[in-house]
């Protein structure tokens, strides 16, 4: 039996927000589909809001303080990411990527990521695609093949009949465990105080 | 152990007043700090070397060659000397003329610098910046121990039958420290030649730097130099000092709070808390830096931050009359108490040339053996 942890990012401002609904739905329907395969499920969930100053902190200083060391920490040894973002202005919200600039370069490389959003209409959903999914390529995250966006109405009556959101959620969830599951990624994790392979302090014949 | 300062030369407004120093005032007001250190009772004065503005220490050696002139006993150094984008040839003959002037007064810390437009200034790519610090300190290394270097690597022109002049005082190179804030291949590197090992420690949390000295000491002791307790640790230090501990806060604030490096972040509770900036009275500063030692194992160098973010120059003096007086008196004190006899001091001058007329003795007597 594997024991798997589940990051959860969720950069939603209001309390409650649909954003961190969205995530936990997300979690949630990853967590039930690991479990059916016999894994252990840890899920840790991240609020950006309680992190918004000493993010900007860290941009300021270069360093985090102990609070966002330690979420940061969990996101780059997690078997999995659920990151979700409300839409605003056409894209990820700015503290949402802030916190992802304040990783440490190649920190979720092959990371399992689910990618997740919301926005007042689905007129928003497709930021998902050309905005988020760039972002995660750029940090070599494994992103999965569906994201969810959910629109205020996906909450509601108005639910799209022929695909609603609980339909859309399990099946990105059913992928992105599969992409956990195949994973070695936290097998192989790097100290980030481990020398490159085949560094030569002098230099001789060794430049790379 | 050593105390000492470094300063970063920057040129900045002063907040309370909205007074910016010219650059000579600035000049003038370095050369008056360094000064103050020796008649202090401080043993390291180190400089910072940066190429734009509003730093003024572009060329580290005319302002070390001053104050050598200008003291007795004070060692004169670099925090630190740009071993990416110098070369190495300018390095070597720069630092063993410093070593000449100043009597053996002087060593060197070398880093890579992080500002990204000098690399390309000076001809340079930023990402082989591992790469430079690593051949171009290889080729320093054996200019300064060899008479005559052939030499081909990948970043200067080669050199073929090359002399760097003058040659070391007494045949014995300044000693090298490595200053590095995230790289492990830097503290490789400085245990594999069993330089010294700086880390600026004021930017990040201890537990970052902890590592990073725990992986240099680990690695000089592999590489044969001594025990890891025996290599050699300098750590970076921040403080700002009152009698009145409030009295401490309330004036550095100001200053802190717009400060060029950590302004408009962090609030100084947080920033005191969370790295050895330390900001009160001198009991305060010495229990704090008194500990270091429980977190980075008995060291060698300390030095501290005392002249930046536009505190004037009266400030500055007042602050290393306090440092001087009563702060390092006790820490000399505190940090001698169960120091192991094994931990080394330092590596000075007079201490490498005896290293080497030992060794050298121990060479000419052996073949009559």
């Amino acid at each position: 039996m594997t024991t798997r942890t589940l990051a959860v990012v969720s950069a939603g401002l209001s309390r409650p927000s649909s954003t961190r609904m969205l995530a936990d739905r997300l979690a949630d329907a990853t967590a039930a589909r690991l479990r059916e395969t016999g894994d252990e499920v840890e899920v840790v969930t991240i609020e950006l809001r309680d992190l918004a100053s000493d993010i900007t902190n860290n941009l300021l200083t270069g360093f985090p303080a102990p609070r966002l060391a330690e979420a940061l920490e969990t996101v780059a040894s997690a078997d999995g990411l659920v990151a979700v973002t409300p839409i605003f202005s056409a894209s990820y919200s700015g503290l949402f990527k802030s916190f992802f600039d304040v990783l440490e370069p190649g920190a979720i490389s092959d990371l399992p990521v689910l990618l997740g959003a919301t926005g007042g209409t689905a007129r928003h959903s497709l930021a998902l695609d050309f905005a988020l999914r760039p972002l995660f390529s750029y940090l070599h995250a494994a992103v999965a093949p569906t994201a969810v966006f959910a629109a205020t109405d996906d909450w509601g009556d108005a639910d799209d009949a022929a695909k609603p959101l609980p339909e859309r959620i399990d099946r990105a969830a059913a992928e992105f465990a599969e992409v956990v599951r195949r994973s070695t990624r936290t097998a192989g994790l790097r100290d980030p105080f481990a020398l490159p392979a085949g560094f030569d302090p002098t230099g001789v014949g060794g430049i790379q | 152990m050593q105390f000492g300062i470094f300063t970063v030369g920057d040129v900045t407004q002063d907040p309370t007043t909205g007074r910016t120093p010219s650059e000579g005032e600035r000049i003038q007001a370095i050369l008056a700090i360094a000064q103050k250190a020796e008649e202090v009772g401080l043993d390291v004065f180190a400089l910072g070397e940066h190429h734009n503005p509003p730093f003024i220490p572009s060329s580290p050696t005319t302002i070390l060659g001053y104050l050598a002139a200008k003291t007795e006993r004070l060692i004169l150094s670099t925090s630190t000397t740009l071993i990416t984008t110098n070369d190495p040839v300018k390095i070597a003959e720069d630092f063993a003329t410093l070593q000449h002037v100043s009597g053996g007064r002087s060593d060197i810390m070398l880093g890579r610098g992080n500002t990204g437009p000098v690399y390309p200034w000076f001809g340079q790519d930023i990402r082989q910046g591992i790469p430079l610090a690593i051949e171009n300190y290889a080729l320093l290394h054996r200019l300064w121990r060899e008479d005559v270097v052939d030499w081909s690597g990948k970043f200067r022109t080669p050199l073929q039958g090359f002399t760097a002049t003058p040659r070391p005082l007494d045949g014995v190179p300044p000693f090298v420290w490595h200053g590095s804030i995230r790289s492990p291949e830097i503290a490789e590197q400085a245990a594999y030649y069993g330089d010294g090992f700086f880390a600026n420690n004021i930017f990040w949390p201890k537990e970052h730097y902890m590592k990073l000295i725990g992986f240099y000491r680990q690695r000089f002791e592999h590489y044969g130099h001594g025990t890891a307790e025996q290599a050699i640790v300098g750590l970076g230090g921040q403080v700002f000092m009152r009698k009145n501990s409030q009295d401490a806060i309330d004036e550095f604030r100001p200053y802190f709070d717009v400060a060029p490096v950590y302004g408009h972040g962090p609030s100084l509770e947080e920033f005191t808390a969370q790295t050895p900036l330390t900001v009160g009275s001198p009991q305060q500063v010495i229990d704090r830096y008194a500990a270091m030692r429980d977190h980075f194992g008995d060291y060698q160098r300390q030095l501290f931050l005392m002249d930046h973010a536009g505190l004037p120059l009266k400030t500055v003096l007042e602050q290393l009359d306090l440092l001087g007086e009563e702060v390092v008196p006790v820490l000399r004190k505190e940090l001698a108490k169960d120091r192991p006899a094994t931990v080394p001091d330092a590596p000075t001058h007079e201490s490498l040339v005896a290293a080497k007329r030992a060794a050298d003795g121990a060479r000419v007597t052996e073949p009559a053996r």
